[in-house]
């Protein structure tokens, strides 16, 4: 018999813990934020040192609240633009306990020092081979499900997330390619300048495909949803997903501008992140034109305030990103906060505040209820994480390109004008309104949750939404 | 075939395909099927959402 509900509980289990790991790897940066400023902050207990800690806030962040934002969205979006049920819900089930197990995994490895010191892929042999279970599972619940859809065209958020799933797999796959040599310790499978390459292109398509891509559509779903209309133009949408996927896969190599890698092939990787601007603001102003003719909604309603908001953060961050690949910028920006507070305009203001308006909107409907608890309470999460992030973002800006031009500073005879420790003392006031700008944003975590947490004791778990029975196009 | 000339002639294919996928998605024909598809996300709606539990 066919199924004439949809299948809640694996998005209703991600969305409650999306929220969990936000809280979660949001504290861990707090931390860090203030260990910059206090080094001594943790009395010195090596599992809670900065260099133990920092991985475990980047996986949190990317891995535990991102991807259990994806997982929730994209099984809910799959099936409500298919109209049918999950397809394997045992394999779907998997993927909730499986991705868990990863994170908890994660949380006791990374600060007992184990890593692979591959940066945003540091979990060791053991950990690697588990996500690839849970991402081949996932990989095969979510195309399963296109398969047997009733609508006969397919969403364009699903185009995003079938290609976020897919190179995903991938670059997992081959950046994790390792020999292990005991059950905690393995050595990457590529040497020397291969080594960095293939890393840098793994994690830059990290960024590309799993914060951008996988984004992109859920921003495609819910702001339409949330702003009552369709979206500006499909045919744009179309366009973004293509050049998005022929351009993003270059990029990397800007990780890597002034090493030992071949120079033409760190001026590819600026091309390519040159070109990048075209498709991501035509998103963007595919996404921002939506509401032409609703603007007046953007008075009223939060969550769409946080949906605007993080596409002007995607607008921003994605100019910032191609103009800091450029190689004379790079050489002022590299290895300066100006690197930091670029990844967390993106990181924060794109993807925090998209998933964050689109759990809002999600939500409550999981829980049988129109909206949340408190709109009030979603209005002042939204100040908070959007004068958290400005305050972040600004400090950053002016401590990376102060540092840059210390750091470059030299005296007639040749000698440093500056020393370390020198340029270290001028970042103080900047780590500090840093600290600020990114405790305002965990707040506003701790106000979701509440508000989370009452939405679910007024409301009562759906498990059977109905799946519209005519059938449309 | 060296190296270059293989590069070459992918890059030569890939911008035909792409300039192929933006020729498809608009031209005129397929405009009123996209049209369609962009408003996939609302033709949920005529079930409202279901207060709590319930079977259908």
């Amino acid at each position: 018999m066919e199924a004439t509900t949809y299948n809640y509980k694996v998005v209703r289990q991600f969305a409650i813990m999306t929220v969990v790991w936000g809280i979660v790897g949001m504290l861990v940066g707090v931390i860090l934020a203030a260990q910059l400023i206090w080094p001594d902050l943790t009395f010195g207990i090596e599992y809670l040192s900065y260099g133990r800690l920092r991985p475990l806030h980047t996986n949190a962040v990317i891995f535990a609240f991102g991807g259990s934002a994806m997982f929730a969205v994209s099984y809910y979006i799959v099936q409500r633009t298919c109209q049918v049920r999950l397809w394997a819900e045992k394999l779907a089930a998997f993927t909730f306990w499986g991705w868990m197990l990863v994170i908890v995994l994660a949380a006791i490895t990374l600060p007992l020092g184990y890593t692979s010191s591959k940066e945003y892929a540091e979990l060791e042999w053991p950990i690697d081979i588990l996500i690839t279970l849970v991402w081949v599972a996932y990989a095969l619940v979510f195309f399963g499900t296109i398969i047997k859809r009733k609508t006969r065209h397919i969403y364009v958020s699903n185009w995003f997330f079938g290609a976020y799933i897919l190179v995903i797999a991938i670059l997992h796959i081959v950046n994790s390619a390792e020999l292990p040599v005991t059950m905690t310790k393995s050595y990457s499978a590529y040497a020397g300048v291969q080594d960095a390459m293939i890393q840098w292109w793994y994690g830059h398509n990290a960024v590309g495909f799993f914060l951008t891509t996988a984004f992109l559509g859920m921003m495609y779903y819910f702001i339409p949803k949330q702003a009552g209309r369709p979206i500006y133009s499909y045919r744009l949408s179309v366009v973004h997903f293509w050049s998005l996927n022929f351009i993003y896969m270059w990029a990397g190599p800007h990780h890597l501008q002034y090493t030992a890698r071949p120079d033409w092939a760190q001026s590819l990787g600026m091309v390519f992140s040159l070109m990048l601007l075209a498709p991501s603001w035509g998103g963007m102003m595919n996404g921002i034109m939506t509401l032409s003719g609703a603007w007046h909604k953007l008075r009223t309603d939060p969550i769409l305030k946080f949906m605007v908001t993080a596409l002007s953060f995607y607008g921003m961050s994605t100019f910032e990103g191609p103009m800091m690949s450029i190689k004379t910028v790079n050489a002022l920006s590299h290895y300066t906060e100006w690197t930091i507070g670029h990844v967390h305009s993106g990181a924060l203001g794109w993807v925090a505040m998209i998933t964050i308006g689109s759990m809002y909107y999600l939500i409550p409907r999981l829980f049988g209820r129109e909206s949340m608890f408190s709109t009030k309470l979603i209005e002042w999460h939204f100040w908070l994480s959007t004068i958290g992030v400005v305050l972040y973002i600004a400090a950053l800006w002016i401590a990376g390109v102060a540092q840059g031009l210390m750091w470059r500073a030299a005296n007639a005879d040749g000698t440093l004008t500056y020393s370390f420790a020198q340029v270290l003392n001028t970042m103080y006031p900047f780590y500090g309104i840093r600290l600020i700008g990114g405790a305002m944003f965990f707040s506003g975590m701790l106000i979701m949750a509440y508000n989370v947490w009452q939405t679910t004791r007024l409301g009562r778990a759906v498990n059977d939404a109905p799946i519209p029975q005519a059938v449309h196009a | 075939m060296d190296s270059g000339l293989i590069s070459g002639i992918v890059t030569a294919i890939f911008i035909v395909v792409f300039i192929g996928i933006v020729w498809w998605a608009y031209s005129r024909g397929n405009k009123q099927a996209f049209e369609d598809a962009g408003r996939l996300p609302f033709e949920e709606d005529n079930a409202p959402i279901s207060k709590g539990e319930k079977n259908e």
